[in-house]
């Protein structure tokens, strides 16, 4: 890769910062040189956003059917799945599994909320109490 | 052992091998992190289909997380103090006193929990490299490798990232150097790295590791054809590109760094055979940034994506980093000295 071929695509995600790549020069040397962001690597990470989203906001209908527990639909919005957050909470998937039973969900003991409501970096509140009145 | 450097922040490329050589550089050992990144043998190609990252495989284009350290004790006079915890408040006791005693010191941390990367990035991604510098108050002084400027991080915030859980968790995993040398013969170290990575490359005993991995991948990639969901297939291939993409790397990224090691070893080695090694290693780079933007492309169609002719280009990836570690297999055995 040129100097003049680094992306300079000023991508959102970046947030103006910039990052150091390598690339030749005219003389075909490598130097360290920074980039803006590049197109491709917004599609794949806009997407897989966007795809979480799509995945809470369908949660969301079923959670005000009284079908799931806040859990899941914070688990989307954590941008996790559920072996991950299985890993992260320290359990195992089926048990998380049985965290997103309503009924289980409600008799939670407030350990186990209160670590779930920190890997969601929200209130403990938030997490017992969602989606509260509307 | 020569006496300490204040640390400048500097930009790199790569979280752990910009971690590695900030350390080394404070330490009176001034190599460059292309340099630092070649000789501990950092590049690679894995595709682990057993471990899960939001449940995909992993896809490395380098060695796991921690190996830059290791290769750096192997190959050069260093010795690393490192130090992994149970106890996260033991852990945070020790930082604390070192870091009040003047140690500027190498964290991995999960980027999940660190608020000062652009909230878009802030994945479970568990195996991020960053040096603590200082402490004011409960805010500990960051210089983080991949961000321009330095930065500053709560405690608390600290802690959630060095013990986030999960497939690569940090479990609280510092290090700092203790000693390092600096007699060192360059021509015989950067011989013997280079030779290690073509022998991984090109011989690895398991299929989805080296040039074999690159084609094992592509195989997965020509089997989407029979997937029915498309949403699956164009996830897929963004999840690939996000492995490639992976913070810092910029396109064929790790390819490109290679590129620079070899031919700052060719300037070493004074060997226009390296120098040749570096061209073709940096077509093998933008190969594969063709293959991430045929990939990105796909995940953006809503009908009948080509995945034949994106895994013909892994393929081509994998054809061309073939003929480099050939190239540079077939120098080495020409070369005596």
């Amino acid at each position: 890769m040129k100097i003049s071929e680094v992306p300079q695509d000023d991508i959102k995600i970046m947030h103006g910062e910039r990052k150091a790549v390598y690339a030749v020069d005219d003389q075909g040397r490598y130097t360290k040189t920074t980039t803006r962001g590049w197109e491709a690597e917004e599609i794949v990470l806009v997407q897989v956003i966007g795809d979480f989203e799509e995945k809470a906001q369908e949660c969301a209908k079923r959670l005000r059917n009284g079908e799931t527990s806040p859990i899941e639909y914070f688990m989307y919005k954590s941008w996790l799945d559920p072996l991950t957050l299985a890993q992260a909470m320290g359990l195992s998937r089926w048990q998380v599994k049985r965290h997103l039973k309503p009924g289980v969900f409600k008799k939670l003991d407030n350990d186990t909320l209160a670590e779930y409501a920190r890997i969601f970096r929200i209130s403990i509140d938030t997490l017992r109490n969602f989606p509260g009145e509307e | 052992m020569a006496e300490l450097k204040q640390l400048e922040h500097r930009q790199y490329a790569h979280c752990e091998s910009g971690v590695v050589t900030a350390l080394l550089k404070r330490h009176g050992l001034d190599l460059s992190e292309p340099m630092v990144f070649g000789i501990t043998g950092g590049l690679t190609f894995a595709y682990l289909p057993f471990i899960k990252m939001t449940n995909m495989p992993i896809i490395s284009y380098r060695m796991l997380p921690g190996s830059i350290i290791k290769g750096a004790e192997k190959n050069l006079p260093i010795t690393f103090k490192t130090t992994r915890y149970r106890e996260k408040g033991k852990a945070q006791a020790e930082l604390t006193h070192l870091i009040d005693r003047g140690e500027i010191v190498g964290l991995q941390t999960s980027v999940y929990w660190l608020p000062y990367f652009p909230p878009e990035m802030r994945f479970q991604f568990n195996a991020h490299n960053l040096i603590v510098y200082g402490r004011e108050g409960d805010e500990f002084l960051v210089s983080d490798p991949v961000f321009e400027h330095t930065v500053r991080i709560k405690a608390e915030d600290l802690q959630n990232a060095r013990f986030a859980r999960g497939t690569l968790a940090p479990k609280g995993f510092m290090y700092y150097p203790l000693m390092v040398g600096n007699s060192i013969d360059m021509r015989k170290v950067i011989r013997k790295s280079i030779t290690r990575t073509v022998r991984m490359m090109l011989y690895a005993p398991v299929p989805f590791i080296g040039v074999k991995g690159i084609h094992y991948m592509a195989k997965k990639i020509e089997r989407l054809k029979t997937h029915s969901e498309l949403k699956y297939i164009r996830l897929f291939l963004g999840h690939i590109v996000r492995m490639q993409e992976e913070i810092g790397t910029g396109g064929g990224g790790f390819r490109f760094m290679y590129a620079a090691f070899l031919q700052e070893a060719a300037a070493i080695l004074k060997s226009p055979q390296l120098e040749e090694a570096s061209r073709m290693m940096t077509v093998a780079g933008d190969t594969w940034r063709q293959f991430a933007l045929a990939c990105a492309k796909a995940c953006k169609r809503k009908e009948d994506i080509d995945v034949v002719g994106i895994a013909q280009l892994a393929k081509s990836c994998a054809d061309q980093e073939k003929r480099v570690y050939s190239h540079l297999k077939s120098m080495k055995s020409n070369h005596a000295s």
